[in-house]
């Protein structure tokens, strides 16, 4: 069982608290096409993702980043179990979409860096390493179902 | 790989850097404790609370490093030769831990160069710390 701390549950409902989740979502997720492109390949059907351009203005990438962080939401809510929370989101992910579970670091490494610019110095280390330690239990509850 | 537009991107940022370099090292280094405090245990000789001077003269150390292999991305082996011989024999620092320091930077740049840190931006300095940290360690096996 993941234990969080008075403070690091706060650090985190503060985060999402104020977070503009479509400017936020569509950028961690254009992002992650741009610095990591293979992970295009899930993306096939999106429409244009020919350059840097093209992926920053999708309106298909961007409704889809913003559905992701909107997902987040529910590990938030749900801080003592998100292992149980994305048990079905994980077997999704596994069985229909077929996303290697790599990938989900890569998406969590870019909504930080999102975060952190739009932030600035007010992320401290001692927020990155809380909402790192948040990003790595979402992803680790994510990959759980595979088989 | 990096276009000629990316390495010519990675020496503008760093050599805006330079000036600044203890205190984007040290603010690197802080992340890299806070998150992943295995790292603290090559700087047991070391005082690394926030604000000391170990810290300031270690990042500015590392970042100087970092700026001068931007300088010419196709000369890092050459660049590095020293720091390569340092690492290996001395330091033994496990390589895994380059990804770590890598990854801090990439935050330190994000919270220092907001907006102005690009995906663009993000993807060839990524590219350029993996290629550092591959030539760091070459020497070491």
């Amino acid at each position: 069982m993941v234990e969080w701390t008075e403070q690091e549950r706060s650090i985190i409902t503060n985060i999402f608290g104020n977070l503009d989740y479509e400017d936020v979502g569509s950028k961690a997720l254009s992002r992650c096409l741009i610095v990591y492109p293979w992970t295009q390949r899930y993306f096939a059907s999106f429409g244009n993702l020919y350059n840097a351009e093209a992926i920053k203005t999708n309106p298909n990438i961007a409704a889809h980043g913003t559905k992701v962080l909107h997902g987040l939401d529910r590990a938030v809510k749900n801080m003592d179990n998100i292992k149980a929370t994305y048990a079905e989101l994980s077997v999704l992910h596994s069985e229909k979409l077929h996303v290697d579970p790599d990938n989900f670091k890569l998406l969590a490494d870019c909504l930080t860096i999102v975060i952190a610019a739009k932030l600035g110095s007010a992320f401290s280390p001692e927020i990155q390493a809380t909402f790192q330690k948040f990003l790595a239990v979402v992803v680790s509850a994510l990959g759980r179902q595979y088989h | 790989m990096l276009s000629k537009k990316e390495k010519q991107l990675i020496r503008e940022i760093w050599e805006r850097l330079t000036p600044v370099a203890e205190d984007i090292g040290a603010d690197a280094l802080l992340r890299m404790f806070a998150s992943y405090p295995g790292t603290k245990t090559y700087f047991s000789h070391l005082d690394i609370g926030p604000g000391s001077a170990h810290l300031s003269s270690h990042g500015k150390k590392i970042v100087l490093a970092i700026a001068e292999g931007a300088k010419d991305i196709s000369q890092l082996t050459v660049t590095l030769a020293p720091l390569q011989t340092l690492h290996a024999y001395q330091l033994r620092i496990d390589p895994t831990n380059f990804k770590l320091l890598s990854y801090c930077l990439l935050v330190t740049l994000a919270c220092y160069m907001g907006e102005g840190f690009t995906p663009e931006a993000h993807a060839a300095i990524d590219k350029f710390l993996s290629a550092f940290s591959a030539v760091l360690a070459e020497k070491y096996r």
